[in-house]
């Protein structure tokens, strides 16, 4: 952050115009990321300092395309959509963990919970009480981490075409079972009057 | 209302009011020629290898995690339901330039990767003192023991 740099005297800031998250702008794309690379680097020629440079190339946090990422037909209808969705996408995501070594998937749960987490905030929507449906104290907030890790490293592999700033957040909120379970169930804490604790940090500030 | 991660007029002026300890004088040096450099990264991305005790929920997790030059088995440990990991989810290098350093060096532009490089959690006390009395340093030390020329920081 530019301001956090002047204030500080930071020797030499590259600022960069950059979606929080993307310090190197654009995931899997080599030449971009070289030519951020080599501008931090043009700064170690500078004989005086503190000095801030901008990076020419501005990057915007809205207005990317949006994901294509195809997601599975129903497969066993006596689940609710969201679980049984979660289910069909378990290959996808033990693809993309084979193929890239890590998962970010694990601050409460992890891959295999991932259907049974979802029963729960069907059972909220459906009217259990959000103390009865299963969930340990406190684990609300990294359990729905957990789901949207899950979908997000999945859509990676499945995803054609870039991954733009935020995509992957709006496909899983906008686009998926799981995601609109989470959003129905925070509203329907929200709406209980459960504290606020429980239920803000289920989705980004600003969703509804 | 918009979602707080993609409002870059509501980060600056969150930016703008995070205290930050301010300095009299900075320090400048002139470093090694970066074909000669031996380079580290340091991230504020929470890195940790998985399986690893990663960071807390909060601004009082101020230790860091070393990362072998070899390690790819990372997570992110950075939690915030308003942080988009995407990109992460797409690119490690998009926070941790590791693989661009290697290719720099099998291109000679820069001397050569350190063999460790270190991740801390970007959500600190508003002084900052854990880091500037404590783990700041030990990391100082650790790249300096190794003899680290240029540090790369990476702030997400």
């Amino acid at each position: 952050m530019r301001e956090v740099s002047e204030r500080m005297g930071v020797p030499r800031t590259l600022y960069t115009d950059f979606p929080v998250g993307r310090s190197l702008g654009k995931p899997r794309d080599k030449q971009f990321q070289y030519e951020v690379l080599q501008a931090a680097f043009d700064l170690l020629e500078e004989p005086e300092g503190p000095i801030i440079r901008d990076f020419p190339v501005s990057i915007s946090s809205t207005g990317s395309e949006p994901l294509v990422c195809p997601l599975p037909p129903r497969i066993n209808t006596e689940l609710h959509p969201a679980v049984d969705e979660a289910k069909g996408l378990k290959a996808a995501y033990d693809r993309a963990y084979k193929k890239n070594k890590r998962t970010s998937v694990g601050m409460k749960i992890n891959a295999e919970q991932i259907p049974e987490a979802l029963e729960r905030f069907v059972r909220i929507v459906e009217g259990e009480h959000w103390d009865k449906v299963g969930f340990p104290t406190r684990s609300m907030y990294g359990t729905v981490h957990d789901i949207r890790t899950y979908y997000e490293e999945l859509a990676c592999e499945l995803a054609e075409g870039p991954i733009g700033p935020w995509a992957t957040e709006e496909w899983f909120y906008d686009g998926t079972e799981a995601g609109q379970i989470i959003l129905k169930a925070r509203r329907t804490m929200r709406d209980n009057k459960a504290d606020r604790s429980i239920w803000f940090g289920l989705a980004p500030a600003g969703r509804e | 209302m918009s979602v707080f991660g993609k409002d870059k007029a509501a980060l600056r002026k969150f930016a703008a009011s995070v205290p930050v300890p301010e300095f009299g004088e900075s320090s400048f040096n002139k470093p090694k020629q970066l074909n000669l450099a031996k380079v580290a990264i340091v991230t504020t991305a929470a890195l940790y290898r998985e399986g690893g005790h990663g960071f807390e929920v909060g601004d009082n997790d101020y230790h860091y995690e070393t990362l072998p030059r070899y390690a790819r088995d990372l997570t992110i440990g950075h939690h915030s339901v308003n942080f988009d990991r995407g990109g992460f989810a797409a690119d490690i290098n998009v926070v941790y330039p590791i693989d661009r350093l290697q290719e720099l060096a099998e291109s000679d532009i820069i001397g050569e990767v350190a063999e460790n490089h270190y991740a801390f959690a970007g959500n600190q006390s508003p002084t900052v003192s854990e880091i500037r009395l404590d783990t700041g340093p030990l990391c100082a030390k650790e790249m300096l023991e190794e003899s680290v020329d240029v540090v790369l920081l990476t702030g997400t």
